[in-house]
């Protein structure tokens, strides 16, 4: 059962991050971005990894392609990319060198662990049913985070408050600066 | 294989404990059949409700004709949408028009899979006896309940934003660039409002949430109310009910993000808007107005919880109505700042301020003196935050362009 619903969920998953990049229309491309991480959040049910499962979608399916979509409906590039032309010169050639690069580390990874079907390797969130205090994995979770990872839980935490301050302060900045040389040169 | 896969991935229920063979299969098939029937049968019942309490609000008669008291008028507005012609716009982008108002409805179905709609929770954990199996009131019970329903509607945003973009004409696409910047807003005071219920409660199964709050110690009054209001807010923003449908202002938008619809199509959005009212109502009701719990007044046990339950949903499914009978729309900017600059900031404040309480009991310290103490701080930061918005709101008199010329 667990075999059947990890074969269907890694098509959809493959199916959508090839929809990504093969994709003429961003807005069908972002969609099969989400196409991906729903199948990305099944194969975490599989794993009895429902807290990651429901974060999955709310913050990455509900959030972040929500706006890549809105991104690009507010600019208006929802039409057909010409994909003929290379944007930056070299970048296809250093895509898929990198491409390679991490299929390649990960295999090793694998190979390495020594985690196959045999051995499925050390369940580090264990989920038992007949016990009612540990009726969710959520509890390990929160346990995890907030006392052996809190530094880099806070640290992660600081760093996105920042880039986004970042972000709000750079875009003010810089369509300052537009506006008083536009102002200086144009008028 | 089932019986390894069920508990764990569908959420524990009392159904599953011995294995899952063909009754258990049955039941649950049961469960998801009455459900959906149900839910059917209630929008239908709710679209008339709500025309019918509408123009007594507006001093009209309302639907009359069809059926007593009109009651059968909106099956007779469903059966003419579904034989009018299909129309599907030469400027759309077809697949994803075509899959637009799925994205709205199967969402909307989705959640009302947690919500525990009865059972007997003054002991008995909710559990009811089905043909002689002990089971949940709700078509599912997963450890992560709750976020089920965040997950649903941060999907539904996809359903309204979608329709917009793939009808390929302007008036759709500006209604649901705004809608879906309304519903994510939203999202987070939902969410944050929902924290100090999850705080309160310790889980977050549906069924442990109703379990926790007894006959009358409802999340309502543990949380301190405070929560409870945020959340009707953000949850009538979420739902795009008014005073907050501006996704379809007519006056300014035609028809908003379905202005390109028509036929079957059409009232697939129009049933996902009012499933998604009875759903939301009914999350409401379990998060913090104790669902089915309540005292017993029948002498049939399973009977009174579903009574109560169905009592407390109408009392909200009425106040929806009510807010749209009396309340003007809001304009974008003030739905854009009550949302950012008032309810965030306050959800977020009331949850450290509730956290102090818990953390002062845990600690043996003064709570009352804690909360005063968490009180001061959170004034203090609202006094910055005002600061800060109105040194804002003086600049962009100043430069009304805002610097993004």
């Amino acid at each position: 059962m667990e075999t059947a619903v990890f074969i269907v969920c890694a098509a959809i998953v493959l199916a959508g991050a090839l929809g990504v990049v093969l994709a003429r229309n961003p807005v069908h491309a972002a969609l099969s971005l989400v196409g991906t991480l729903f199948g990305m959040a099944v194969l975490f049910l599989n794993l009895e990894a429902h807290f990651l499962a429901a974060v999955q979608i709310i913050v990455y399916a509900g959030a972040i392609v929500v706006l890549f979509l809105f991104v690009i409906m507010l600019l208006g590039v929802d039409r057909l990319e010409d994909l003929s032309v290379e944007p930056i010169t070299g970048q296809r050639t250093l895509a898929i060198l990198a491409g390679v690069g991490t299929f390649v580390l990960a295999v090793a990874f694998l190979l390495g662990s020594g985690i196959g079907p045999s051995d499925p390797g050390p369940k580090i969130l264990t989920l038992d049913i007949t016990d009612q205090s540990t009726y969710s994995n959520l509890r390990q979770i929160a346990d995890f985070l907030f006392t052996d990872y809190v530094y880099a839980f806070e640290a992660t935490a600081a760093l996105l408050t920042i880039s986004v301050v970042g972000a709000v302060v750079m875009s003010r900045r810089m369509a300052c600066s537009d506006e008083a040389q536009e102002s200086a040169g144009d008028d | 294989m089932t019986a390894a896969l069920g508990p764990t991935v569908f959420g524990i229920d009392p159904l599953y404990v011995g294995g899952a063979g063909l009754a258990e299969v049955l039941i649950t098939l049961l469960k998801v059949g009455v459900a959906f029937a149900v839910l059917l049968v209630a929008v239908m019942l709710m679209i008339w409700f709500e025309r019918k309490l509408i123009s007594d609000m507006q001093n009209r008669i309302g639907p009359n004709l069809a059926g007593p008291f009109g009651i059968f008028q909106t099956l007779a507005d469903g059966i003419k949408l579904f034989f009018k012609e299909d129309l599907i716009p030469e400027q759309s982008d077809r697949l994803v028009f075509k899959l637009a108002p799925y994205l709205s409805l199967v969402p909307a179905f989705l959640v009302f899979a947690v919500v525990p709609v009865g059972g007997d929770f003054s002991g008995g954990n909710g559990r009811v006896s089905l043909f002689g199996h002990e089971t949940f009131l709700q078509v599912s019970d997963p450890p992560v309940g709750i976020l089920l329903v965040l997950a649903m509607s941060s999907v539904a945003v996809y359903g309204v934003m979608l329709a917009g973009w793939s009808s390929g004409s302007k008036y759709p696409l500006l209604a649901s660039v705004r809608a879906s910047a309304q519903m994510v807003s939203y999202e987070a005071a939902l969410g944050l409002s929902l924290a100090a219920v999850l705080l309160k409660s310790g889980s977050l199964s549906t069924n442990q949430i109703v379990a926790e709050q007894s006959v009358w110690n409802w999340n309502l009054w543990v949380t301190w109310v405070v929560p409870m209001v945020i959340f009707l807010i953000a949850a009538t923003a979420e739902l795009n009910r008014p005073p907050f449908d501006l996704v379809e202002a007519e006056q300014e938008l035609v028809g908003g993000f379905h202005t390109e619809y028509s036929s079957i199509r059409f009232a697939l959005f129009f049933l996902a808007e009012f499933m998604n009212t009875i759903t939301m109502s009914a999350i409401i009701v379990t998060l913090f107005l104790g669902g089915p719990n309540g005292p017993d007044f029948t002498t049939v046990g399973w009977l009174s919880g579903l009574l109560w339950f169905f009592i407390k949903l109408m009392l909200f499914l009425f106040a929806f109505v009510w807010l749209r009978a009396t309340l003007p729309r809001f304009r974008y900017d003030q739905l854009m700042d009550l949302g950012w600059k008032l309810l965030i900031p306050l959800s977020l404040g009331w949850l450290l301020v509730l956290a102090s309480y818990d953390v002062a009991g845990d600690r043996g310290w003064n709570r009352a003196a804690a909360v005063i103490v968490m009180l001061a701080i959170m004034a203090a930061l609202a006094g910055l935050l005002a600061l800060a918005l109105r040194a804002a709101r003086q600049r962009r008199e100043l430069d009304p362009q805002g610097g993004f010329a």
